[in-house]
């Protein structure tokens, strides 16, 4: 809310026992009172020299056809200035800047107003629009003043420019403080100071005419005050204090009968509506919508209602959305002669989700939904007929009250322990303070039994929505103590030793590894483009955002390559030679009516195997590198046997490089080179490796179990195999262990080789065989035997022969 | 005799003429071997009138003791000789880069996020984590923020269904770890959370820890006390807190929590106030919501961002850039 810090001034004048508070106290005091103070600016720019004109002739300038020739007084003399406003004419009241005065600029140094010739004719100074003064951020044309401005005056002291718009953002707990009485009431309480708005006085009717209303919807409008007035001049003008205090709260002037009620909004808290009575059919009925029934508002935009929604009707049609906004039909026009003015109590629960079902957000719904003081319609309803009267005459009848008083809202009596203020702010307030704290906020108090038992019994006032229970009188307590004076302790602690378990590794230990083998890591965000997820994950359809920020964002990734294959092509475009990546983050896959949301670890490998260095060559990374940097997150877990890379197909993944990675026979990854054409789809140059892991899976750790050391020397047999080109090493290893005998404690392939000397068909496997065994020196004849045994079935089951 | 003084200076000039150590050796077996010169004269002493025997032998064990000593240290000087030279065609460039090594790194907001677990794991909080896809419950609900509850405004929430979402913070991981266990509860919730809201200090994506402590007489002076503590350890140095109530429907009382921030401009120095995170004493209604009785436990909680803090700490000043991954940046907190 943005309020004139004058006007907050006109009801409360806050001072201390070091006087009275400046802009900046005051801004500070009601920030650390939980208002906080979002900014604070000059209403006006810096100017001086500028007074009230007055236009008293125009003529066209001789040498130009867009400017005027104009005699402006400033009360004592005539001053010849040229003009380009299209709206400067004959009689009207302008600001006048005169030589010597000075205008506000970006800069703060000021722009001098010096006599000037324009086209050959002297200009003895300037006429000035809004934004030349810096009342606003554009204008078209010259600002227009009232005919009842007095020329000559100081223009600064005639619109009272010396004042400050203050904007505090409010927290939906805090609708009592959305008008000037709250922010006067509050500032009051927190300064202590006493408050004193206008004076509101009961205005006695002049006529009979009484508008009935019948409230069908008790609970959502427990109250509904009405009043006619009639035979008011809706042309007539708004008086320029009023039009002034709108503008500095940033509402614009439109009539002066919607003025009025926007002005009781801003000064009083409560949202009134203005009907032009010869619209109204029978009289005010207030109920529920009819479902479809239809109503244009005032903005011009038709609704069809939805039952749920409170409505001002007459005997004919609905014509407001109650508290929400008013109808374009019932509104007040130009034509309008008589009033029915509204003010009423919607229940916020009733009001409360609605505007925004509509698409809406008024200030009177913002208040509404938040809560206005129910026992504020009547003093609104008085001051509005006042002011009605005082700018646009009219003759007032009787204020008619439609009023369900067990619709009301009750305040609360909450009870208060003193022990609960201890235990919650740790701290003993004295028990005067206490009592004095929540009277001062206007709560009615009562004190109870005494000593430590002592407990106080508050209700609070109508305008206080948020008091229901202990905690809301403990936080007010704090509030207006002040949090920074509360106590400050460390907690106690009951803390036994956290138990860890041994066989889980935490996600710190896989990121420090990938660290260590030269990945960075990265962070893409949970939703992806749609197009993007479906190429990364084609058979599985992503779950989609209701309301997504773009298009780019709009699906739930159902692995992370999307997220991180764009990172990896954002980094290549920069030249980047060398590119791995790791991410650590949930994927989301739906399965039947479930969605499964799996911590995952995901990489991505692009460009060279190594830096560019003198000592290595500019290699391109390939599988069995990034396969290698996997294996040793594998080998982590102590359990590396327990994972297998199956041959298998991916959508996103080349199908003749691609690895199913398994645990124990169980999916848990996958590992793989981008599909070429996927590849050439997202504009990557190079091949991009991807890896794809359950967190689970690498997390669960074998706890070591020691076994004993061997004395006895190792035996070592290396075998030259020579088998087809297509034959997988996994098989080859398998059969080798299968008749390796149970001593065979090392197999390790050290070459492979395809080419000259070899059928070009086939391919030489150098393998590395150690036995050893635990408590005695195995014997030549015992490792050959294992030899001619592995040798045997190698080329029994895999026509694998030894190479001549 | 005068054999013998020859051979001994023969045998020292052969040493001196020795160039490497096959030809030293060469000299030892010339002369001190088995059937060397001077070992000759030792077997001829059978020829001498016995009482000179011993007088004679003396003389040649001192000659050859003297021709083995001169071998000895010219051996000694052919090895340093020849190790000097092998040291001296060893040498190598040490100023040249190692080989092709390169670390990677945690993204900062990894970095930040551990170092804020760190602090309070040591004060004995576990780390609790949750979906990122929330139902309303846990996410509003059970917070004391019913449908159509002003404070929903507040939160910019990405749905996909009326009743699933987004978690707009990690609130209701604290909210399912109360479920599941009664106090104590000591507990910091990092992660990921959501809001549509997207502009230059926006990120629809962004990180929060949150922290909860629920026990037997647990105040608000505690509460203040811990976050006082966390943003010293944090920044390391004293870092002035300033707690500013505020509202929370999950929270009461409930505060901002700001830190003074000093900045040098050329104007000079510029002391203000930055909001770094939310935080109060759990609400009773919370409580009733997990089934912990209130009359028996309180509990404070705090959250704040963590793109924030890391920008604090780092001097970040756009917070695009946590989630463009450009290595440049990215390698910057290695």
């Amino acid at each position: 809310m943005k309020f004139s810090e004058q006007w907050l001034r006109e009801w409360v004048q806050p001072a201390d026992s070091e006087g009275a508070w400046g802009t900046q106290q005051l801004c500070d005091q009601v920030t650390l009172a939980g208002l906080e103070v979002d900014g604070v600016e000059d209403v006006a720019g810096e100017f001086s020299g500028v007074v009230v004109g007055q236009v008293v002739q125009r003529e066209q300038h001789p040498d130009a056809d867009k400017l005027s020739l104009c005699q402006v007084s400033d009360g004592n003399e005539t001053f010849q200035i040229v003009c380009g406003a299209p709206n400067v004419r004959e009689g009207l009241k302008i600001p006048f800047a005169k030589i010597g005065a000075v205008l506000p600029t970006e800069d703060g140094k000021g722009f001098k107003i010096k006599k000037a010739k324009l086209r050959g004719v002297e200009s003895f100074g300037m006429l000035c629009a809004e934004q030349e003064l810096g009342l606003s951020e554009a204008s078209d044309g010259l600002m227009e003043l009232p005919e009842s401005a007095p020329v000559g005056d100081d223009f600064r002291e005639y619109l009272g420019l010396d004042d400050k718009i203050i904007e505090v953002d409010l927290t939906p707990n805090r609708a009592d403080c959305l008008s000037i009485a709250g922010l006067a009431r509050e500032v009051g309480v927190l300064s202590k100071s006493d408050v004193q708005g206008p004076a509101i006085e009961a205005v006695a009717p002049t006529i009979d005419d009484k508008a009935a209303i019948e409230v069908s919807a008790t609970e959502g409008c427990p109250r509904y005050l009405g009043r006619i007035v009639k035979g008011v001049n809706v042309k007539a003008e708004t008086p320029l204090w009023m039009m002034e205090k709108l503008r500095r709260s940033g509402i614009r002037s439109i009539d002066p009968v919607v003025d009025i009620t926007n002005y009781i909004l801003l000064e009083q808290g409560q949202p009134m509506h203005a009907f032009d009575l010869a619209q109204i059919d029978g009289g005010i009925r207030v109920r529920m919508a009819e479902q479809g029934e239809k109503l244009t508002l005032l903005d011009g935009q038709e609704v069809e209602l939805k039952d749920n929604t409170l409505v001002i009707a007459d005997h004919n049609q609905a014509l407001a959305i109650a508290g929400i906004m008013g109808g374009e039909h019932s509104g007040v026009n130009s034509e309008t002669q008589d009033l029915l003015l509204e003010a009423a109590f919607f229940n916020p629960i009733t009001i409360a989700g609605r505007a925004r079902s509509y698409g809406l957000h008024t200030d009177s719904s913002h208040r509404f939904e938040r809560g206005v003081d129910y026992e504020l319609a009547r003093n609104a309803m008085e001051r509005a007929t006042a002011l009605v009267i005082e700018v646009c005459g009219g003759q007032p009848g009787p204020v008619v009250e439609a009023l369900s008083e067990k619709d009301l809202p009750v305040a609360a009596d909450i009870t208060l322990r003193n022990r609960r203020v201890k235990q919650v702010l740790g701290l003993e307030m004295a028990q005067d303070e206490v009592t004095e704290i929540l009277t001062r906020l206007g709560m009615d108090v009562t004190v109870n039994g005494s000593g430590d038992d002592v407990s106080w019994t508050a209700k609070a006032p109508s305008y206080r929505f948020d008091m229901a229970i202990e905690a809301d009188l403990i936080e007010e307590l704090a509030r207006i103590y002040g949090y920074n004076r509360l106590p400050v302790r460390t907690p106690k602690a009951h803390t036994p030793l956290a138990t860890a378990p041994e066989a889980k590794m935490g996600i710190k230990d896989l990121r420090r590894q990938l660290v260590a083998r030269g990945y960075q890591e990265a962070i893409t965000y949970s939703f992806v483009e749609p197009k993007m997820q479906k190429a990364m994950d084609p058979e599985v359809e992503g779950l989609a955002l209701l309301n997504p920020i773009s298009i780019e964002m709009s699906v739930m990734r159902t692995n992370l390559w999307a997220g991180l294959v764009g990172a990896v092509s954002h980094n290549l475009k920069r030249q980047q030679p060398r590119v791995r990546l790791f991410e650590t983050g949930l994927r989301f896959v739906p399965e039947g009516n479930e969605l499964i949301q799996t911590p995952t670890l995901a990489m991505a490998v692009c460009g060279t195997r190594m830096p560019q260095s003198w000592s290595t060559e500019d290699e391109a990374v390939d599988f069995f590198d990034v396969k290698g940097d996997v294996e040793t997150l594998l080998a982590r877990t102590g359990e590396a046997d327990a994972y297998k890379f199956i041959v298998a197909q991916h959508p996103a993944l080349h199908p003749g490089q691609t690895a199913r990675i398994e645990k124990n026979g169980k999916a848990v990854g996958w590992i793989g080179a981008i599909h070429p054409s996927l590849q050439k789809q997202v504009g990557v140059k190079q091949t991009v490796y991807l890896v794809e892991l359950d967190q689970d899976a690498i997390q669960q750790m074998a706890v070591p179990a020691f076994g004993e050391l061997s004395k006895f020397p190792e035996m070592r047999r290396d075998l030259a195999l020579v088998v087809n080109q297509e034959q997988q090493v996994e098989d080859v290893f398998a059969a080798i262990r299968a008749k390796a005998g149970e001593y065979l404690t090392n197999l390790n392939l050290f070459d492979v080789y395809v080419g000259k000397g070899i059928d070009p068909d086939r391919k030489s496997l150098a393998l590395g065989l150690t036995w050893q065994h635990p408590s005695r020196t195995l014997t030549d004849e015992e490792v050959n035997d294992s030899v001619n045994a592995v040798l045997a079935h190698l080329e029994q089951s895999l026509g694998a022969t030894l190479r001549g | 005799m005068e054999n013998l003084e020859a051979l001994t200076k023969q045998a020292l000039g052969a040493v001196e003429q020795a160039h490497d150590v096959a030809a030293l050796d060469q000299v030892r077996v010339q002369f001190l071997g088995k059937k060397g010169e001077i070992t000759s004269l030792m077997k001829n002493l059978g020829n001498v009138a016995p009482e000179d025997r011993p007088k004679i032998g003396a003389v040649i064990n001192e000659a050859k003791t003297q021709v083995q000593n001169a071998i000895n240290a010219r051996k000694e000087a052919l090895e340093a000789e020849a190790l000097n030279a092998k040291l001296a065609s060893e040498t190598i460039d040490i100023t040249l880069p190692g080989r092709a090594a390169q670390t990677g790194g945690l993204h900062p907001v990894t970095r930040t996020l551990e170092r804020i677990e760190s602090f309070f794991a040591g004060a004995g909080y576990q780390v609790a984590e949750g979906p990122e896809v929330e139902d309303d419950f846990h996410n509003f609900e059970a917070l004391n923020i019913p449908s159509h509850h002003p404070a929903r405004a507040m939160h910019d929430t990405f749905y996909f269904d009326a009743h699933t979402l987004l978690r707009t913070h990690t609130s209701p991981v604290q909210v399912r770890t109360m479920e599941a266990q009664q106090p104590p509860i000591r507990i910091i919730c990092p992660g990921r959370v959501y809001r549509c809201d997207y502009d230059q200090t926006h990120s629809p994506m962004f990180h929060q820890v949150e922290g909860l402590l629920v026990d037997k007489d647990i105040s608000f002076a505690d509460l203040k006390g811990t976050l006082e503590q966390f943003t010293a350890a944090f920044f390391e140095r004293d870092v002035k807190v300033r707690l500013r109530p505020s509202y929370f429907p999950f929270t009461e009382p409930s505060a901002e929590i700001d830190i003074e921030w000093v900045v040098e401009t050329p104007e000079g120095t510029k002391h203000g106030w930055l909001e770094i995170g939310g935080c109060g004493m759990v609400h009773p209604k919370v409580f009733e919501a997990v089934g912990i009785d209130p009359e028996q436990y309180s509990g404070f909680a705090f959250g704040m961002g963590v793109e924030r803090m890391a920008m604090l700490r780092y001097g970040v000043n756009d917070l695009r850039l946590f989630f463009e991954n450009d290595l440049r940046f990215l390698q910057q907190f290695n």
